[in-house]
């Protein structure tokens, strides 16, 4: 065997292992264990409880989406599916967190990872963020998550 | 002539038109990823809420003011402010004045950084402010008032006032809490002349809410959420060897800010002067547009990185 196609076999070896390794650290990954929602196992008990003042307010949720625009979209991305900023706030770690912890977060911000505090809106509006954030869903597979994103956007150009 | 008959003469004035399209058009030519503003109408007060990180907020403002045994004039200052993280925010200002019947004149740059030390929002949230100043002594944008500024020192032609050279470090302790919709500040100044002078301090306390706490529910300008309504008292504290009111200028002013939307916020602020060393009146208006994600795109425009 010449040296050439020897080398070429050892890299080659090398990147079909580096890949796998990839594939498998993925596969095996919780998805509950990532690390940019830490914080929402931070938020102090008396705060989760908090009940949503405009759980039953019909036009909260729309507010909610206004402002969503306004001042999340940018980090978040449209529809909240996540940007290169920010994560996504459809995963199952917020959708499945409280209404007060999500107030929490919003309120307190997570300064030291550039999530701004957001205390400056007041806290009708960051309650009717929260409601619009909730609603909107987990989205745990690839295809859901395009086709809402999809409609969403198609919501927004219609505006 | 009686400073009122100047200052009606001067609003209808051509030369009030154009300073007034100045913020308009210098504004207009950063129309590009708007991000919503929630400013307050603080002209002199700082609150705890610092811009967003990747921000930035391009502002103008003006201050219009009436002198006794000397010329109005107005003052203008451009802004530039930065959110580097979700904890430090720093801002570039540019200086100018016009005197009337005297001259118009370029008078300085500062440079400002406010930081939070604290992670999280507490009922009191402090914030420390350090600014450099590079001035002369014909500044007369008066974003502070401390020490023993008075009206006189403002008298002088501008030909006088530009021969002094001031160099300052410029100190603040910004508390400021927001509870139920309200802002509540209150910022203590310490301000040290460079070239052997005494310290002086200063102060400003202010509180502000908008005309509406709830988002509504469909896209609108004019609805009541996007102003904000506020007050705020400024004014010097003397100096280190005669700390007090005594020989100082005082101002209260009721304050608006209209934040659209689409990034743009308009403020207006009369104040009036409380005592005799005091200006009798100021006018404050001016023009802020936020780009958001303005850090992102001169990254790209430098690595190519999309």
């Amino acid at each position: 065997m010449r040296p050439t196609t020897l080398i070429a076999t050892w890299v080659m070896s090398l990147m079909t292992v580096a890949y796998c390794a990839r594939l498998t650290a993925q596969s095996s990954q919780d998805p509950n264990s990532d690390p940019r929602y830490d914080e929402l196992g931070k938020v102090p008990e008396k705060y989760r409880a908090k009940q949503n003042p405009l759980s039953n307010d019909p036009e909260a949720i729309k507010a909610g989406a206004i402002l969503f625009k306004e001042h999340c979209e940018e980090c978040h991305g449209v529809g909240a599916v996540g940007g290169k900023k920010a994560p996504s706030l459809r995963a199952p770690q917020v959708q499945e967190a409280s209404d007060g912890t999500i107030f929490w977060i919003l309120s307190n911000g997570i300064v030291r990872k550039k999530m701004p505090v957001w205390s400056k809106l007041p806290e009708p509006q960051r309650w009717q963020l929260v409601r619009y954030i909730k609603s909107l869903g987990s989205a745990t597979t690839g295809k859901s998550v395009e086709d809402r994103t999809q409609k969403i956007t198609q919501e927004h150009s219609q505006e | 002539m009686p400073p009122t008959h100047n200052i009606l003469g001067f609003l209808l004035s051509r030369s009030f038109a154009y300073l007034l399209a100045i913020p308009v058009v210098l504004a207009a030519l950063f129309l590009a990823s708007p991000a919503g503003a929630q400013e307050n109408p603080y002209f002199v007060a700082y609150d705890h809420n610092l811009e967003e990180p990747g921000s930035l907020e391009v502002e103008t403002f003006s201050d219009f003011g009436t002198q006794r045994k000397g010329n109005n004039f107005v003052s203008y200052w451009t802004e530039f402010e930065y959110g580097a993280t979700a904890w430090w925010t720093t801002e570039f200002y540019v200086d100018a004045q016009s005197t009337l019947q005297d001259s118009t004149l370029y008078t300085g740059f500062k440079w400002e950084n406010r930081f939070r030390p604290l992670k999280n929002e507490h009922w009191i949230n402090p914030v420390l402010y350090v600014e450099y100043e590079h001035i002369n002594g014909a500044d007369k944008t008066m974003k502070e008032v401390e020490g023993h500024d008075v009206e006189s020192d403002f008298a002088p032609p501008n030909s006088e006032l530009r021969q002094e050279h001031i160099q300052e470090i410029e100190l603040k302790l910004i508390l400021s809490s927001n509870y139920k919709g309200w802002n509540f500040t209150e910022n203590t100044l310490a301000v040290k002349n460079l070239s052997n002078q005494p310290w002086e301090f200063g102060y400003a306390i202010a509180a502000a809410r908008p005309l509406a706490l709830k988002g509504a529910s469909h896209k609108c300008n004019l609805c009541l959420e996007h102003f904000i309504a506020g007050i705020e008292m400024y004014g010097g504290l003397g100096d280190r060897y005669s700390f007090g009111l005594n020989n100082t200028s005082q101002y209260l002013a009721p304050a608006l800010a209209w934040n659209l939307p689409s990034g743009w916020t308009f403020r207006i602020e009369p104040s009036f002067g409380l005592n005799d060393q005091s200006h009798q009146f100021l006018l404050r208006y001016g023009v802020s547009y936020e780009i958001s994600g303005f850090g992102r795109m001169v990254s790209q425009l430098f690595t190519g990185k999309q």
